[in-house]
C-alpha cells in the first residue's frame, strides 16, 4: 500500500504494508535510522515521532494511518530541536545515545506548547521515554535551560575541563548502533530459543522445513569450532547454540536466516521440547543429592572465593556489640534500551561483525575460537552502544552472525527483540547474604563474618569474577582487623548471571553497610561518625594486607558531613522522613590478573592527529575522557583530535569497558602514548619538556623561551599505518595473586564513595518518595567534572531501581513495563561532590567510578527507610508490599 | 496473508464485521503489544478515524465521549467534575505518547484488569454502546465487562460510545492510583469515588477499586455504610472489613493480596478525602 505523507517538511510516499509498524517504515523503507526501537511495546519511548505536532510511539503506529499527515522525526531540521539538541550536549544530557531521539522529541512537542517548562512539566512531558544511563537530572536540566552557547573544546588544558562529549553532536543526531546500518540483500537472522527452564529438545525435519520455508537453518552441528564459550578460560562453559539440552529459558538452539521479506511462522519451527526438572532455587541446587547441570561440578558450585584476616570468630566473641543480619536480592537486569544488534558480512577471508559490544577484541577471540577461525580472520566493528552496563561484556549475536555469514557467504542482519534481549543475556546475581559484624565499645570494628551465595545460573559468565570480588570488597572501606568473608557462585536453571555494574559488590554492600546502621546504634554513635571512625586511613591495610597509598573514604565521609546535619535537622519530628548514609570502595581493574590497555596516538602528513581510541564509549565518556588525557600529556588542543575508535583491524587493544578501568587503564596508556609522541616532537626540535607546541596544518610549531623550531610534517616519511610520527604504549596495572586466604594486592588503585539518601516512606501504603541525594565520589582527579556527574547520576538511579523496584522473574517480566527501571520521576535532585585525592598510578591521579557510583546508593536508601520507620528490609527490592510488612514487623 | 481496512464510515465497517474475520483496532497501543512482528500478523478493520467515534458531547440525557476519544483528549476536554477522576485517569495511561493515540473504547475492549480507565467510568455509572450490523444495543459497563481481557463483545461489533447518564453527573470525584514507580506504571491498586454531598453530609456515594480482583468492580456495601455520614467523618467510614469482604486481589510480582486490600482501604480514604476537601 502506498502511504503519502509529509516527514520533516517534505513529501513522502512509502509503498509498505499497511501495518507496518511506522517505526520500521521510516527506518527500513525511509532510511531515517534515528528513530531507535527499544522495545516495540510503547514501555520505553525509544522510537516516540511527532505526528501533526503530537508525541506518538512509532512502533505502535500503523504506517496507514499517518497518510496525509505530519510525521517530525529527530532528523528534523528544525531551529526548537536544534536548540534542544544543543541544550542537552551543553548540559551532559546524553551519555550512550539510545534514548536521545525519543526524548529530544518528546522534548520538542513540550517546548513547542510550553515556552517556559517547569521541571513538574519536563517531567511529565518526558515521563513516557526510558533512560537508563543519565539519571535523568541534566535531561530536565536541559529541557528546561535552552539558553546559553556551548562552548569548543578548550585551546589550553582539556584536563579538569568541563567540556562537551567529543562524539555528542551525532549522539543528537541520531546515533548509528547496532541495528542502524546493514548491507542491501542482507539475510535476517532469528534465533530458536528455549520457552523452558530446563528441556531437552530435538529437531525434525530441519532441511524440510528450510526448504518449505525459504530459509536457511544452523544448529550446533553447524559449528565448525569450539562450541562453548565464556570470558573466563578456565570456566568456558557456554554453547553459542544449544546441542540437546537447554538449561535456561531463552537459550538459543537453532538459527533460521531468511530474506527480507515474508518471515518464516518460528512457532511451525520442528523441534520438540521434552521438559526437565528445573532447579531455580541455588539452595535446592546445592542440596545433596541435586542433579548436576554441569557433571564436573559437584553441588552445582562453580567456585568459591575467600579471603582471611586475623581469626574473625574470636574478634566477635569479644566484641562488646555484635549484629547478625541476612539480607536477600533478586535477578537485576540491565535494561539498556538498545536490544542487542549487529550485522556481518565477509570482506574475502575476513569475517566482520559490526555490533554493540563492552569488548571487541574479546568478542573477536571467543568467536574466531566458536567459528574454528585464526582470530585475525574475525574483525569486530562495534557501533555505537546503546547501554551495556556488564551485560555486552559477554558474547551474544556475534557467533550467530558470523556463523550465518561463513556458512552462507551473504551480509547478514540481526536484532533481539526486547523479550529475547531480556531472556537471554545475562543478569546481576541474586545473593543470599548472612553474617556478622562486631565492633568494641568506642564503635570499631572488631571482626567481620560473611557468607555469600550467589545465584550464577547454568554458565560460568563472570560468576569466578564475583566469587573472587565480593570477598575483598564485604568490609567496605573500612578498616577490619579480623575478617572471614566467603562467596560461592551455584549453578541454577536461572538465567545466566554475570557482569552488572559492580560485579556482586553492590549486593555485598547493601549487607554490610544495612548492618552497619544497627550497629552504630547499638553502639550509641552517630551512623556517619561511626563510618568516619572506621575508615581506612593511608598507610592502613585492606582485608588482603594491601597497604593502601590514596583512600579517600575518609575525604568523601567528611565533605557529607555539613549535609547530613542539615539534613537529619529537617527529618527530625517529620513522620515517615529518614536519612540515610552508605560508602563503597571498589578496585579498579581485573582481580589479581593482567589487565593491559594499549593506546596509540599519530599525526599524519597532513597534520592530522589521531587518537586509537579502543576502550570502548558505551556512553560513559571514554572517547572524550581518553582524548582529554592524550591530548594534555602530547600539548596539543582536544579538539584537534581525530578519534578512531575500538575496530579491531584499526585500533589496538584497550581492554574491555569493564571494572571501572578505562579512565585509569587505558587513560593510563594515552598518557603515556602521548607523552611518547610529545618526547619524540621535543627530540626533534631539541627542546626541553617546557616547549609548547602548536599544529599548523602539516606543521608542528614548538616554542620555548625564544626559540621556535618548525616540524614539517609533510617531509616525515609515513610509516605503515600512515602516521608521519606516533606512539604507542601499553599500561598493565600492578597487582599481586591472591594467596590461599586471599591475601596479597589485588588492585592497583580503589575509588571511594559515599551517598546521602533523604527520603519519607507513606506509612500506610509503604511507597517511598526520595527527596535529595547527596553523592561525594572520590575520583582521585575529574578529568571531566560533568562526565563524573553523569556517571554518579546515572549510577544512582541503578541503585534506586536496585532497592526499590527491580527484579527480574524469568518468564514473568521480559517486558519494560513489568520489569520496572526508574523513570524520570523517579530520580530525585543529585548533588554531586567531586572529591580529589590523588592516586598515585592514576592518569593525572584519576581514579575509576563507573561502578562505584553504584554502590551506595542502595543501602543509603534501605538505611533511610530504617531510620524513617524502623523497618529493616531484608529481601529486595523493597516494594511497597515489603516496606509496609517491615514496617508492621518494627511496630511489634 | 492479513489485511487492513480502513473505513470512511462506521457502516462500512460494521459490513465488513459481519462478513469476515476482522479484529478491530482503535488506537493500537495495546494491539500491537501482542505481537512482535513488524507488521500485524492478523487481519484489523481500522476505526480510528471514524467520525461516528469521535468527539466529547453533552446533553441533557448525559455525557457521550466517542470511544475513539483519546486518553489526551479526555485529559483536556471540559467535563463535569463528576468526571474529574476519569481525567486524573487519563494522564496517567502510560506516557504522553500513550495517551495521544490510546483511546477510551479500546481500553475497555481490552478489559484488563488494572485499566485505569474503568474505575473512574464505574463511580459514573458507565454504559457502554455497541453497534453491529444486527443493530445497537446499550449495556452497563460493569455487565460489558466479564474478566479479565474478556468482554460482552460480539466480534461484529464495535463499541461506538460510552455513555454517561446524567443522574450519575452529579457531585465530586477523584482518582487515585498506586504503583512502585512514577510514570508508566502499572497500577497495584486503584480507585475512583463520586460523592454527591447535601447539607454537609453523604447523599450518594459511588466507589469503585480497579487491579484488586478480576475485574475493577463497585463496593456497594462500603458505599451504603457512607451514606448519611458527615463530610468530616466519611473517610474515617470506609470500612477495610467492607473493602476486604469485596474484593478478591491475588498475590502477584507487584503486591500481595493482603497488602492489596489495605491499599485499596488507604486509597479510598484519600479519594474521598480529596473529593470533598
Amino acid at each position: 500500500m502506498k502511504v503519502d505523507f509529509t516527514l520533516n517538511g517534505l513529501p513522502v510516499a512509502l509503498d509498505v504494508p499497511p501495518t507496518r509498524r511506522l517505526s520500521e517504515s521510516l527506518r527500513e523503507e525511509a532510511g531515517l535510522r534515528g528513530t531507535k526501537v527499544g522495545c516495540d511495546a510503547g514501555d520505553c519511548g525509544a522510537c516516540t515521532v511527532l505526528v501533526d505536532g503530537d508525541p506518538v510511539c512509532a512502533c505502535l503506529m500503523p504506517t496507514a494511518r499517518v497518510a496525509g499527515r505530519g510525521v517530525t522525526t529527530v532528523e528534523a531540521d528544525d531551529a526548537d530541536l536544534n536548540a534542544l539538541r544543543a541544550a542537552f550536549l551543553r548540559h551532559g544530557a546524553v551519555q550512550c545515545g539510545i534514548c536521545t531521539p525519543g526524548m529530544l522529541m518528546a522534548a520538542l512537542a513540550l517546548r513547542r506548547a510550553v515556552a517556559a517548562p517547569t521541571e513538574q512539566q519536563a517531567q511529565d512531558a518526558l515521563g513516557g521515554v526510558l533512560c537508563r544511563c543519565t539519571g535523568y537530572r541534566k535531561i530536565i536540566a536541559a529541557v528546561c535551560d535552552l539558553t546559553g552557547t556551548n562552548a569548543p573544546p578548550p585551546d589550553g588544558p582539556a584536563v579538569g575541563q568541563r567540556m562537551e562529549r567529543l562524539d555528542g553532536a551525532i549522539k543528537v543526531a541520531g546515533d548509528s548502533f547496532g541495528a542502524d546500518e546493514w548491507q542491501d540483500g542482507s539475510l535476517i537472522l532469528r534465533a530458536i530459543r528455549s520457552p523452558h527452564n530446563h528441556a531437552r529438545f530435538a529437531f525434525g525435519d530441519l532441511a524440510a522445513w528450510a526448504q518449505a520455508n525459504a530459509a536457511h537453518v544452523f544448529t550446533a552441528a553447524d559449528i565448525p569450532g569450539r562450541n562453548a564459550f565464556g570470558v573466563i578460560p578456565a570456566f568456558v562453559d557456554q554453547p553459542a547454540l544449544a546441542e540437546y539440552t537447554a538449561r535456561f529459558r531463552g537459550e538459543a538452539v537453532a538459527l533460521v536466516a531468511h530474506e527480507n521479506g515474508e518471515a518464516p511462522d518460528l512457532s511451525t519451527f520442528p523441534v520438540t521440547w521434552t521438559p526437565q526438572p528445573a532447579l531455580m532455587d541455588p539452595d535446592l541446587a546445592e542440596a545433596a543429592g541435586a542433579a548436576l547441570i554441569h557433571a564436573h561440578r559437584p553441588g552445582n558450585r562453580l567456585t568459591e572465593g575467600r579471603v582471611i584476616r586475623g581469626d574473625a570468630a574470636a574478634a566477635l566473641a569479644r566484641s562488646a556489640h555484635v549484629v547478625q543480619g541476612s539480607i536477600e536480592t533478586g535477578f537485576v537486569e540491565h535494561a539498556y534500551i538498545e536490544p542487542e544488534a549487529g550485522v556481518a558480512w565477509m570482506e574475502g577471508d575476513t569475517l566482520c561483525i559490526r555490533a554493540c559490544t563492552q569488548a571487541p577484541y574479546m568478542d573477536r577471540d571467543d568467536t574466531a575460537a566458536i567459528l574454528g577461525l585464526r582470530p585475525d580472520r574475525v574483525r569486530i566493528i562495534p557501533s555505537a552502544v546503546g547501554g551495556g552496563f556488564g551485560s555486552k561484556l559477554d558474547i551474544s549475536l556475534q557467533p550467530l552472525l558470523g556463523l550465518v555469514a561463513l556458512k552462507t557467504g551473504r551480509p547478514v542482519r540481526m536484532v533481539y527483540s526486547r523479550a529475547e534481549s531480556m531472556a537471554s543475556t545475562t543478569k546481576r546475581h541474586p545473593a543470599r547474604m548472612t553474617g556478622q559484624i562486631g565492633c568494641d565499645a568506642d564503635g570499631r570494628i572488631t571482626g567481620v563474618e560473611f557468607v555469600g551465595q550467589f545465584n550464577t545460573g547454568p554458565y560460568s559468565s563472570w560468576g569466578p569474577t564475583v566469587a573472587n570480588r565480593v570477598p575483598v570488597h564485604t568490609s567496605g572501606p573500612y578498616l577490619t582487623p579480623n575478617y572471614v568473608a566467603k562467596a560461592r557462585a551455584i549453578h541454577t536453571n536461572g538465567p545466566v548471571s554475570g557482569a552488572f555494574r559492580g560485579f556482586g559488590v553492590p549486593q555485598a554492600a547493601i549487607w554490610q553497610e544495612t548492618l552497619f546502621d544497627r550497629l552504630a546504634d547499638k553502639a550509641g554513635i552517630d551512623r556517619l561518625a561511626f563510618r568516619l571512625r572506621n575508615a581506612l586511613r593511608a598507610g592502613d591495610p585492606t582485608v588482603t594486607g594491601q597497604m593502601l597509598t590514596a583512600p579517600g573514604i575518609h575525604e568523601c565521609l567528611t565533605a557529607l558531613q555539613p549535609h547530613w546535619t542539615r539534613a537529619l535537622r529537617d527529618a527530625a519530628g517529620v513522620p515517615g522522613r529518614g536519612v540515610g548514609v552508605a560508602a563503597c570502595w571498589y578496585g579498579c581493574g581485573n582481580t589479581s590478573l593482567p589487565n593491559p590497555s594499549t593506546i596509540r596516538i599519530g599525526l599524519r602528513t597532513d597534520g592530522t592527529l589521531v587518537l586509537h581510541q579502543g576502550a570502548t564509549d558505551i556512553g560513559q565518556g571514554s572517547n572524550t575522557v581518553i582524548a582529554q588525557i592524550a591530548a594534555d600529556a602530547l600539548g596539543l588542543p582536544v579538539g584537534a583530535i581525530t578519534l578512531i575508535g575500538p575496530d579491531t583491524a584499526l585500533s589496538p587493544d584497550a581492554g574491555k569497558t569493564s571494572a571501572s578501568r578505562q579512565t585509569f587503564v587505558s587513560g593510563r596508556a594515552a598518557l603515556a602514548a602521548g607523552a611518547a609522541l610529545r618526547a619524540t616532537i621535543l627530540r626533534m626540535a631539541n627542546m626541553g619538556d617546557g616547549a609548547v607546541l602548536t599544529l599548523h596544518g602539516p606543521t608542528i610549531i614548538a616554542r620555548e623561551n625564544a626559540a621556535e623550531r618548525r616540524i614539517d610534517l609533510a617531509a616525515l616519511p609515513p610509516d605503515a599505518l600512515g602516521y608521519a610520527l606516533s606512539a604507542q604504549e601499553t599500561y598493565d596495572p600492578p597487582t599481586s595473586p591472591l594467596d590461599p586466604d586471599g591475601q596479597g594486592s589485588p588492585y592497583a588503585q580503589y575509588g571511594y564513595g559515599a551517598q546521602m539518601v533523604e527520603l519519607a516512606v507513606d506509612p500506610a501504603l509503604g511507597t517511598v518518595r526520595l527527596i535529595r541525594i547527596t553523592a561525594a565520589h572520590d575520583v582521585g582527579c575529574a578529568i571531566n567534572p560533568q562526565l563524573a556527574e553523569g556517571q554518579i547520576e546515572g549510577g544512582i538511579a541503578q541503585g534506586i531501581g536496585l532497592a526499590l523496584t527491580e527484579e527480574y522473574i524469568p518468564g514473568r517480566t521480559e517486558n519494560l513495563h513489568d520489569y520496572l527501571i526508574p523513570t524520570i520521576g523517579d530520580v530525585p535532585p543529585i548533588k554531586s561532590l567531586l572529591i580529589e585525592v590523588p592516586d598515585p598510578e592514576g592518569p593525572y591521579g584519576a581514579k575509576g567510578l563507573g561502578e562505584h557510583v553504584l554502590i551506595p546508593t542502595a543501602p543509603a536508601i534501605l538505611n533511610a527507610i530504617r531510620h524513617a520507620t524502623g523497618a529493616e528490609i531484608t529481601r529486595l527490592p523493597a516494594l511497597p508490599h515489603r516496606v509496609l510488612a517491615a514496617i508492621q514487623k518494627a511496630l511489634k | 496473508m492479513s489485511a487492513y481496512l480502513r473505513p470512511a464510515t462506521l457502516d462500512q465497517a460494521l459490513l465488513h464485521l459481519a462478513q469476515g474475520d476482522w479484529r478491530v483496532l482503535a488506537g493500537g497501543t495495546d494491539t500491537y503489544v501482542l505481537t512482535d512482528a513488524r507488521a500485524l500478523p492478523f487481519s484489523v478493520i481500522d476505526v480510528a478515524g471514524l467520525p461516528e467515534l469521535a468527539g466529547i458531547s453533552q446533553g441533557p440525557g448525559g455525557v457521550r465521549i466517542g470511544a475513539g476519544t483519546t486518553w489526551a483528549a479526555i485529559a483536556r476536554a471540559d467535563l463535569p467534575v463528576a468526571l474529574l477522576a476519569l481525567q486524573q485517569a487519563a494522564v496517567q495511561v502510560g506516557g504522553r505518547q500513550i495517551q495521544n493515540t490510546g483511546t477510551i473504547g479500546g481500553n475497555l475492549c481490552t478489559a484488563s484488569p488494572a485499566a485505569d480507565g474503568i474505575p473512574p467510568l464505574l463511580v459514573v455509572d458507565a454504559q457502554v454502546e455497541l453497534v453491529s450490523a444486527r443493530g445497537v444495543r446499550v449495556m452497563a459497563l460493569s455487565a460489558f465487562l466479564m474478566g479479565p481481557r474478556q468482554t460482552a463483545r460480539a466480534m461484529d461489533e464495535v463499541l461506538t460510545a460510552v455513555l454517561i447518564p446524567q443522574q450519575s453527573l452529579a457531585g465530586v470525584s477523584r482518582f487515585e492510583k498506586l504503583g512502585a514507580r512514577a510514570y508508566l506504571v502499572i497500577s497495584i491498586a486503584m480507585v475512583a469515588v463520586r460523592l454527591n454531598v447535601e447539607g454537609g453530609a453523604i447523599r450518594q456515594a459511588a466507589i469503585a477499586v480497579g487491579a484488586c480482583s478480576a475485574t475493577a468492580q463497585r463496593l456497594g456495601q462500603v458505599e451504603a455504610a457512607l451514606i448519611g455520614t458527615p463530610v468530616s467523618q466519611t473517610a474515617g467510614r470506609v470500612d477495610p472489613a467492607l473493602v476486604g469482604a469485596a474484593l478478591s486481589p491475588i498475590d502477584d510480582i507487584r503486591a500481595t493480596a493482603a497488602y492489596r486490600v489495605g491499599a485499596a482501604t488507604e486509597l479510598l480514604r484519600r479519594a474521598v478525602t480529596g473529593a470533598l476537601a
